[in-house]
């Protein structure tokens, strides 16, 4: 029995993200199952055959085949939707800078896994960050109703003329995808105001045939160019469908990042996806003991949000990046990219780079709680090593 | 849709719609498409892999397609054929082609595997692999459809090894395999068998493929005036096989009374020249074989 | 004759004028006349209107929407197919300014 629209209803991270896929009326789906996104693509089925979602649902053979169909529907106008995770996302890789390059505004929802060697199933951020340079715009969720939410904007975001870029929808595999809450499903309605059908120029077409997908040698520099001119425009589109969103469905994210009680924070944790949630709770209970510390929820990693991230750095005394990933022979990825930005102030603050929670480690309240006194620390005129892994199982001389 | 397609050049439109390419001069692979597209006609998506046609058709500024027409990732042809078949078919478009002219390799190698999901999942396209038997566009590097003996970049013929030392893939048989509605193999040097097997590839319902042998001059070391008279060849002498997989069977287009002299064909390109004599025996040896049992099982 | 013409093409002022995408289907800015080393010369006494030439031009450089086949000799690159395949003997290559010497 089909839930009525505007009601609460009680599923996972990957069935928010089915719900709001069919909601968003995409054309076309292409679907090859990983765990932990199979819920999604399982779910979407069942919508197209119970006929609430009308759409063309294609069995691909491939990851990359999955790319390759939604290239092809995008190609003639179409929207589409794929999702996938971890070595599927890999797979897939070379289509990332294909579409975004073609100006595709494909909609993709990644279940964050970590990549193998060692084969693991579980949760971490190395697979969605590994691909940060390819053009797409990057989102991370802390909860389903995020997920739900975040799906309906993408298309928006993605799909503005101003934009024209693909987004990936990131969810933590099985802390987000598989667990369970209560949301708000928005109604058939109230979507279709706010997301209108997708009309473009850039697309094949019988009435006036193009070409999609060309080469350019002598002046790739300048296609490359305009697609990064294009990209920072995404800032500000991306604020102002968020504003839109709150406004018609009465929730808002805050933009690109989202500052929990940062105003007067000594110190400040940055996090990226479900950790947020976690840090949310540490962030109260050292509030109450008289700490001042504070939440940066980093939700896009691209367009990076350079300024709010040199904002937050210029008002504190310490700042911790917590990566769920690990560029081997250097640092987390988030701490690169954070740093680059932070550094350009006139006195940064000192920052430590907290590495845990890969291969789906857990990071703990206790864990979160112990980041910020190190950071307390430093701030205090202490010094910390600079990258720090946390809960590991074992000794070790990292 | 049921239209009278042409089948010879009288009934051929006039209207070229790929023009302007930069394939090298006598490209037996451009005749291919070029013939193709106009029994197709303008109402046609066009996907195109990494390969020689789309290297010297889509430079910008230069397209010489006028039709819609895309490049594809070079796995991917048959899953791009697939995206664009369902985002027209869920647009309400009518009256459309989807085709893809895909190389050898973009076949039988890298994109064997968006073939046959594409053929599994019955869209409505046409898969066009237009075969010159190695990897031209990158250099003449062995491919899965390279027949034995072949001197590529990759298979070099020397002291200890005649070149390449394997045989080519039967896709014919691979994408029969599948159960599809319909596929066939043809030649440039037989054009009009090849007109009339787009057609039909046009009017299939479901996905359907057909292989046709393109002579590459370059790669395979003959006068580039000769380009269609070396597919006529092939087929004259045995070596390719001009045919149709539909209803559920193989049917053998062209039955030659006798066969030309398979060494005379080989002897005619560099690739093979270095062959000796019982290297050429092992080739007609092998083709015996094939067509002893095409006539015993196919209808002919 | 009936065959794409090149066009003019002017780089974008700027890079935000390049495209967004998708980009114009059939748009020649340069033609392939520099290839040629020879010339097919049709000899349109002994043309029978077979059509074989126009079939087997891998370019489409030959053209039979008027009385008489044209060969648009701005696309054509000499490869020769249409001379080679000509059943009466109708074409001939003459190398490239020699023209006047074909004999005619």
């Amino acid at each position: 029995m089909r839930p009525m629209p505007g009601c609460r209803i009680f599923v996972s991270g990957d069935e928010a993200v089915a719900e709001a896929v069919r909601l968003a009326r995409p054309h076309v789906i292409s679907a090859y199952p990983i765990t932990p996104q199979t819920v999604v693509v399982e779910k979407i089925s069942e919508f197209v055959e119970d006929g609430s979602l009308q759409a063309e649902y294609l069995h691909v053979e491939s990851e990359h085949s999955a790319m390759s169909a939604a290239l092809g529907a995008a190609a003639v106008g179409a929207r589409t939707f794929t999702a996938t995770s971890s070595q599927g996302l890999l797979y897939m890789a070379e289509l990332l800078p294909y579409v975004s390059g073609a100006r595709f505004p494909v909609v993709m929802m990644n279940a964050n896994r970590t990549l193998a060697t060692p084969w693991a199933l579980l949760s971490d951020h190395r697979d969605s960050l590994s691909q940060i340079d390819s053009g797409w715009i990057q989102v991370y969720c802390e909860d389903a109703q995020e997920a739900l939410d975040m799906i309906i904007q993408a298309y928006r975001i993605a799909e503005d003329p101003r934009v024209m870029a693909p987004i990936m929808v990131n969810l933590d595999g099985f802390l987000l995808t598989h667990t369970y809450e209560m949301v708000d499903l928005p109604g058939q309605e109230e979507v279709d105001g706010f997301l209108p059908p997708y009309r473009t120029e850039n697309k094949m077409a019988l009435d006036d045939p193009k070409t999609v997908c060309y080469a350019a040698m002598d002046e790739y520099m300048e296609f490359h160019m305009k697609q990064e001119l294009d990209m920072r425009k995404a800032p500000a589109v991306i604020a102002e469908i968020d504003r839109e969103f709150g406004e018609r469905f009465g929730r808002t994210y805050h933009g690109m990042v989202e500052q929990y009680r940062c105003e007067d924070a000594d110190v400040v944790l940055v996090t990226l996806g479900t950790v947020t949630g976690t840090a949310r709770v540490v962030v109260d209970d050292m509030r109450k003991e008289g700490h001042r510390v504070g939440l940066a929820k980093l939700r896009f990693v691209r367009p990076f949000p350079r300024q709010e991230m040199m904002e937050i750095a210029g008002r504190v005394k310490a700042m911790g990046v917590v990566d769920k990933d690990l560029s081997i022979g250097y640092e987390g990825i988030v701490f690169t990219n954070v740093n680059s930005s932070v550094c350009d102030l006139a006195s940064p603050p000192p920052r430590i780079n907290f590495i845990g929670g890969l291969g789906g480690r857990n990071i703990s309240k206790q864990h979160i709680r112990s980041m910020f006194n190190q950071l307390i620390e430093m701030a205090g005129g202490e010094s910390r090593d600079r990258i720090q892994f946390v809960n590991v199982g074992c000794e070790h001389n990292g | 849709m049921d239209e009278k397609r042409a089948t010879n050049a009288r009934e051929l439109t006039n209207t070229e719609y790929l023009y302007g390419h930069r394939a090298c001069a006598g490209c037996g692979g451009s005749l291919a498409l070029r013939l193709a597209m106009k029994v197709l006609g303008p109402r046609t998506f066009v996907a195109i892999p990494a390969n020689c046609m789309s290297a010297v058709s889509f430079l910008y500024p230069q397209i010489s397609f006028t039709t819609n027409a895309m490049i594809s990732p070079f796995p991917a042809t048959g899953a791009v054929l697939s995206g664009i078949e369902a985002g027209a078919r869920a647009l309400g478009l009518k009256d459309y082609n989807v085709v893809g002219f895909a190389g050898d390799g973009g076949t039988a190698d890298i994109g064997i595997q968006a073939l046959s999901g594409a053929i599994d999942r019955g869209d409505r396209i046409i898969y066009v692999c237009y075969d010159n038997e190695a990897y031209m566009n990158t250099g003449i590097q062995k491919s899965g459809l390279t027949p034995f003996g072949s001197r590529t970049t990759t298979s070099p013929a020397g002291r200890n090894i005649p070149g390449a030392a394997g045989r080519k893939k039967d896709m014919l048989e691979i994408v029969a395999a599948h159960g599809i509605e319909y596929a066939a193999t043809a030649s440039i040097g037989y054009p009009e068998d090849f007109l009339v097997k787009i057609g039909k590839a046009a009017q299939c319902g479901t996905t359907s493929y057909i292989q046709v042998l393109s002579p590459c001059a370059t790669g395979w070391g003959f006068p580039v005036e000769q380009t269609v008279r070396m597919g006529k060849d092939a087929v004259d002498c045995g070596l390719w096989i001009l045919a149709e997989y539909e209803n559920d069977e193989f049917v053998l287009n062209r039955k030659p009374r006798e066969f030309s002299s398979v060494e005379e064909y080989l002897r005619k390109q560099a690739r093979f020249r270095h062959l000796k004599e019982k290297e050429i025996d092992f080739i007609v040896a092998n083709r015996d074989r094939k067509w002893a049992k095409i006539l015993k099982n196919w209808r002919n | 004759m009936d065959r794409p013409k090149v066009v003019e093409y002017t780089k974008p002022h700027c890079v935000e004028d390049y495209p967004c995408g998708a980009f114009k289907a059939g748009h020649l800015v340069q033609d392939n006349a520099g290839w040629r080393v020879f010339r097919p010369i049709i000899n349109q006494g002994k043309c029978i209107g077979c059509l074989r030439c126009f079939l087997v031009c891998p370019d489409g450089a030959i053209d039979k929407s008027g009385e008489s086949l044209e060969i648009d000799y701005g696309f054509c690159k000499g490869c020769g197919v249409c001379a080679y395949e000509c059943k009466v003997g109708a074409i001939t290559m003459v190398r490239e300014g020699d023209e006047t010497d074909a004999g005619l």
